[in-house]
């Protein structure tokens, strides 16, 4: 089914503005910041996914737009920042390398997310092949700040940010994933968030911050 | 209607606990849950036995041969491990590790780990399986770090983080699986998920798509199933956690977290034609067996001791399962059974063993035999059926493994032979400086629960002797199903 030009473009733009966020997200050094970026790429998210169901004609990605309204524009950025402001973590966040090695490592990863997805891409008949990469890369990025980022907020969020990424993959590739699991998802990362918030005022009990190089003790001798 | 029963006996046990987990008969209601589901269990095994495999609720459930064996398999160690955790968690008390409150948390997430548990192994739609996997692990991550100890919050946190991380690739996986389904099944998300029509159309399947598919999921369940280089996670959360949770986390989701890769593996090679998945899978599995051998001569832990024995063995079967055939998947299959029910037995001895000692140092244990002989036997004896000595279960899958291997795959023997032997020294020398020997050390306050442990090693024992001919029939019909 040809799609009308105009959606394709928008989707493409929506795509590559979720791409930018995710740059943004792994040069970001403050975490109130962080959240944010966060809730805007689930604002991207949401949009991105109703385009795709307006012009694919596929309703029932009305409702995952909606979940991903709910999850990730409201629920998820309220549960942080109302963490942060419990814990008192607004300082900035140290990284493990400095920005703009992080950046150029970015780059690279991008360009090896649209090379593994490009076989994929051209097998797929939806509207919304092209951003197959980006959502890829998306997930690769999010797993770099990860590996990159000392504080356990900023490495949480980059887990939910990853989960976003597995979000557009999956309508990208396939308009979305059958309802089902997409609630299941859905629900799990919800009740991860909130596992993870108890863990944050454990770790910190314990600690006395959340500096994860206080968890670096259980290794082989 | 038998298998929503099952289902829904340890979710109705986790809301029940989460209400009075704090009581006094608390871990009696635990242990009588898990006995319900096992005789649920029971029921449904002899049914699909009786009538063969059955589609549930809109086919998203389904028992075949294969799953059926894991349901009961896991029904049975859930319900054994509760009937162990009720003087365990008894003697923590007493020790003052946990409070009522932690007993609450402990007894209802137990409930909801084993129903996530046999969700995954009877769903028939692949992403209820991702979501049932995920969600074993939120449940086991808060039991991780039931002591609260700096350790065990970092063990919880790097279970969580790993494991979240690898299951995202799971993810990806099982979405490119239902993007190259759909072109074949149809959109709208129908039945392109659904196990039993993607076995019957995957030989139409994209085998590119199904390629790249196989390496994301086996890499996201294989962090799961503790396959090296992914198996960080594995020693400390088993070290720092709660024994009883040791003894599930090795005897029961390692085992789903395989088979959930299995399952995958039937589609990929029905799709490739090639022995590509196989071969990976062999790749990790002989990593692993490898790796953890040398890492076992390492350990001062007891409890981490036998968490990379764990690794070893999850390498063997995730091996055999990559030579595939009907002789290695028999032997596999054999060796996920007496695995789970060997190791079980195990940490439950070991449990007791470092309650007794009040250390989980392998150099402060001593004389286990004077201090409780059932708790230094059963120690003694696990630890020898586990090394794979005739005549326990364990030697007769391992040799089968290693047979195969010979014919197959010669170059690979010498290295599964070496590893087993030098895990075997690491492991002997140490528990036998343990079992044996004088001691100063007291008994336990409570008395300790050996009945499942020596309840495991006799059907290990048993398993080694003679498999029931009904068993075996059981065993070759799964092995089939798997190619």
């Amino acid at each position: 089914m040809p799609a009308p030009a105009l959606t394709t473009q928008l989707l493409n733009l929506g795509a590559a503005l979720l791409l930018l966020s995710s740059f943004a997200m792994l040069s970001q050094r403050r975490i109130l910041s962080l959240v944010n970026l966060f809730a805007l790429q689930g604002v991207l998210l949401t949009v991105s996914t109703a385009i795709v169901a307006y012009s694919s004609g596929a309703t029932h990605l009305y409702a995952s737009a909606a979940l991903s309204l709910l999850l990730k524009v409201i629920a998820l950025p309220w549960i942080l920042h109302r963490l942060i402001a419990r814990l008192d973590v607004r300082w900035d966040t140290e990284t493990q390398l400095n920005i703009p090695t992080t950046m150029l490592i970015g780059i690279v990863v991008v360009v090896f997310a649209f090379a593994l997805a490009q076989p994929i891409a051209q097998l797929s008949q939806a509207v919304t092949r092209s951003t197959l990469g980006i959502a890829l890369a998306v997930v690769l990025l999010s797993f770099l700040m990860m590996i990159t980022r000392r504080k356990a907020v900023a490495q949480v969020i980059g887990f939910l940010a990853m989960e976003n990424g597995l979000f557009f993959a999956a309508i990208s590739a396939t308009y979305g994933m059958p309802m089902v699991v997409e609630l299941g998802v859905g629900l799990d990362v919800l009740v991860g968030m909130l596992i993870l918030g108890v863990f944050f005022f454990q770790i910190r009990e314990q600690f006395d911050s959340l500096d994860l190089h206080n968890l670096e003790r259980l290794r082989e001798d | 209607m038998i298998l929503l029963v099952l289902l829904a006996i340890p979710l109705i046990g986790c809301v029940a606990l989460a209400a009075f987990g704090a009581r006094r008969f608390a871990p009696e209601l635990n242990a009588g849950f898990s006995a319900l589901t096992f005789a649920a269990a029971c029921v449904l095994t002899a049914r699909v036995i009786a009538g063969g495999s059955m589609l549930v609720a809109h086919e998203q459930f389904f028992v075949d041969p294969f799953n059926v064996f894991l349901i009961a398999l896991t029904a049975f160690v859930g319900m054994t491990t509760a009937l162990f955790s009720r003087p365990y968690m008894r003697v923590e008390e007493h020790h003052g590790r946990v409070n009522r409150r932690r007993l609450r948390l402990y007894h209802s997430m137990y409930q909801l780990f084993c129903f996530t548990m046999l969700t995954a192994l009877a769903a028939n739609n692949l992403g209820i399986l991702w979501v049932a996997m995920e969600a074993a692990t939120l449940s086991t991550v808060l039991l991780v770090s039931l002591y609260r100890t700096a350790a065990s919050i970092e063990a919880a946190w790097k279970y969580f983080i790993l494991c979240g991380v690898g299951i995202a690739q799971a993810l990806f996986g099982t979405i490119l699986l239902y993007f190259a389904a759909e072109k074949v099944l149809g959109g709208a998300g129908s039945t392109a998920l659904l196990w039993t029509h993607l076995d019957a159309v995957k030989g139409q399947l994209e085998p590119r798509v199904l390629g790249l598919a196989f390496v994301f999921l086996l890499v996201g369940y294989g962090t799961k199933v503790g396959l090296a280089p992914l198996h960080n996670w594995l020693p400390d959360a088993h070290a720092e956690g709660p024994t009883p949770i040791s003894a599930v986390l090795s005897g029961l989701l390692l085992n789903v977290a395989l088979y959930a890769i299995v399952r995958c593996k039937v589609l990929v090679d029905g799709a490739t034609h090639t022995p590509l998945a196989g071969r990976l899978m062999m790749g990790f599995g002989l990593l692993s067996v490898v790796l953890a051998a040398f890492f076992l001569w390492r350990q001062r832990d007891i409890k981490r001791l036998f968490g990379y024995s764990s690794i070893e063995h999850m390498g063997i079967i995730t091996f055999a399962f990559g030579m595939g055939g009907p002789i290695a998947n028999f032997a596999a299959l054999l060796h996920m059974t007496v695995h789970s029910l060997t190791k079980s037995a195990i940490f439950f001895a070991v449990g007791h063993a470092a309650q007794t000692a009040g250390t989980q140092v392998m150099d402060d244990i001593r004389g286990l035999l004077v201090a409780s002989p059932t708790i230094g036997w059963g120690l003694m004896i696990g630890t020898v059926a586990i090394l794979g000595l005739p005549p326990f279960g364990v030697f007769t899958s391992e040799f089968l493994v290693l047979i195969t291997a010979m014919r197959d795959h010669p170059w690979a023997t010498p290295i599964l032979l070496l590893a087993l032997a030098v895990a075997f020294g690491a492991i002997f020398s140490r528990v036998q400086a343990m079992v044996f020997g004088d001691t100063t050390m007291k008994p336990l306050p409570h008395s300790p629960a050996l009945l499942p442990v020596f309840a495991h090693l006799l059907l290990v024992l048993m398993l080694g002797i003679y498999i029931p001919p009904a068993l075996a029939e059981w065993y070759k019909l799964a092995a089939r199903l798997i190619g």
